[in-house]
């Protein structure tokens, strides 16, 4: 069998020509030492809550393992519609306007096949998550980023969206709290951001998967402002706020026509999200806030921790509102991020992601995680010290 | 509960320094604080979670449930006053249902525990009744698991 020879012209070109996530080569070096601190991880530590665990066992044992409807259990859209309106204020019809998918990275998938036409451009805003790019792409899209500065906490503003609208402009992406940055976006800049959209006739998708963990001042959803709701789609799950990662649930809530045409798509390729994981949901949403406030004053504490450490270090960073990021300036240590990340690995065995996977503005930044152990942050930021303190002064 | 009290309950020994970074307070603060909680008899000491089961200690632990008649004006504070001064006794607690005062007691063997009982517990005027029973193993202590569970594999690089 002479199968092994690789026949590029067999993978289609836009497939082709998609290079690879940016953290995979990292990610197998990482992999492949022992005793590494690892800052690199886009997941909580925590596992899931027992009590959803423990419904999703139950579960199984009652044998409920079949199909659900398309669009996701009614039991647990009706859970979703009432829980994003108490926390986000948007009203959703659970019959039609709120569906199930498997993570939100499968609802940013087909949410842009949905409502792209070959290519429109999609604006989204760098740093940021490393799937948007490559999902616009593959939805023959044109990705067009924005790329937000530390001078503005990462935020983005209306004066830089209107810059980038041309007359072929059909969505924006807004992440905030964002990865990697852990940036949120100031009230103001998100009414006038929105006030763009309506202006322009755009689609906004609100990459809201964060939200619940927003630690100073409020999150608000580009869908609850006024005139939003019927251009927005609202996207979130289950994997940050609860710690359900691995169950692999999201869910995208809008107006009927999009949230239809994102089902028609769903229907014929993943035909519905995993059974045991919607009723794992349902659980999660019979007291959520319980769960929630555990997990946040944690990261909250280890958010302090971390902005503290390098503040004292007197290495830049932001302060993190959101999501379980940090995202220092490490540039004064003459390092790339590339290098700066690849050598903090070798000589101290702390892994960050180097900001450039998240787009190329990231570079001078690298992506600190503190979804992991107190025990583990302060050792990491001792090791992180003893290295800046090397490189700094050499 | 406070924040820098829910933190040094999870973990006694954390500096005040890593205190003051956590909950963004300034170190001093922190301090006195602390020195504030330990004069008002807020923190009563500092221990450390043992795993006995791992050391080959001579050691029983009994839980006895123990009955008594409550005393004028006194209530059940006197006698349990009374039953706490036992150095024996490592944990008293009142408690609402079938008995009154739950006990959690030690000695190096057995009938050492089963002595104190007989000779010391049972004949305190008052006491009507006690149930013994021994402690087997623990698996869970102050709410720290006693045996480490395996790691399940985490990806160390996650988008």
């Amino acid at each position: 069998m002479s199968d092994s020879k690789s026949r590029p012209e067999r993978v289609a070109s836009h497939v082709r020509e998609m290079p690879p996530s940016g953290i995979r080569d990292f990610f197998d070096i990482v992999s492949s030492m022992k005793d590494v601190i690892s800052l690199g991880i886009g997941e909580p530590d925590f596992t899931t809550p027992w009590h959803i665990r423990e419904h999703a066992i139950f579960s199984l044992e009652r044998g409920i393992t079949s199909y659900t409807s398309n669009l996701g259990l009614l039991s647990l859209r009706e859970a979703l519609a009432d829980y994003v309106a108490r926390v986000f204020h948007v009203e959703y019809d659970p019959k039609r306007e709120i569906l199930i998918t498997v993570g939100v990275s499968e609802a940013l998938d087909i949410a842009m096949r949905a409502i792209l036409e070959p290519g429109d451009e999609v604006i989204y805003h760098e740093p940021c998550y490393v799937s948007y790019k490559p999902v616009i792409k593959l939805a023959y899209g044109v990705p067009v980023a924005i790329e937000s500065s530390a001078e503005n906490n990462f935020a983005i503003t209306a004066e830089e969206v209107a810059a980038k609208i041309t007359p072929r402009t059909r969505a924006l992406v807004l992440n905030y709290p964002n990865n990697p940055t852990g940036a949120a976006l100031p009230l103001e800049n998100l009414k006038a951001i929105c006030a763009l959209a309506v202006e322009h006739d755009l689609i906004v998708l609100a990459d809201d998967i964060y939200a619940e963990l927003t630690y100073d001042g409020v999150h608000t959803s580009a869908a609850s402002l006024p005139g939003m709701r019927e251009r927005t789609i609202f996207l979130h799950g289950f994997s940050k706020s609860w710690a359900m990662t691995g169950f692999r649930l999201g869910y995208a809530c809008g107006p009927a026509d999009l949230v239809g045409a994102m089902m028609k798509i769903h229907q014929y390729t993943m035909l519905c999200a995993p059974t045991l994981s919607q009723m794992a949901a349902v659980e999660a949403l019979k007291q959520p806030e319980a769960d929630i406030l555990e997990m946040k004053a944690e990261y909250q504490r280890r958010r302090n921790f971390v902005h503290a450490s390098f503040t004292e270090l007197g290495i830049p960073c932001p302060r993190p509102a959101g999501a379980f990021y940090a995202f220092p300036f490490v540039g004064d240590c003459g390092l790339s991020s590339r290098d700066f990340a690849y050598k903090l690995l070798e000589e101290e065995k702390v892994a960050a992601v180097p900001g450039t996977a998240f787009g190329s503005c990231g570079e001078g930044y690298v992506r600190c995680s503190y979804a992991t152990s107190m025990d583990d942050l302060k050792e990491a930021m001792t090791r992180i010290a003893r290295f800046v303190g090397r490189h700094r002064a050499s | 509960m406070d924040e820098l009290l829910k933190l040094l309950k999870r973990n006694a020994l954390e500096t005040p320094e890593n205190l003051a970074r956590m909950l963004d307070m300034p170190v001093d603060e922190v301090k006195a604080k602390i020195e504030h909680y330990e004069q008002a008899g807020i923190i009563r000491g500092y221990q450390a979670v043992v795993n006995h089961d791992q050391l080959d200690l001579n050691m029983v632990t009994a839980v006895i449930e123990v009955k008594v008649t409550p005393e004028r004006e006194g209530g059940f504070n006197h006698i349990a006053d009374r039953i706490s001064r036992f150095e024996e006794v490592q944990s008293l607690y009142l408690m609402s249902g079938a008995f009154d005062l739950l006990l959690f007691v030690s000695g190096r063997t057995l009938k050492e525990v089963a002595f104190f009982v007989s000779d010391k517990l049972a004949t305190i005027p008052g006491v009507l009744s006690t149930a013994t029973h021994f402690m087997l193993k623990t698996y869970k202590d102050h709410g720290v698991l006693m045996e480490s569970q395996d790691e399940y594999e985490r990806l160390k690089v996650s988008p």
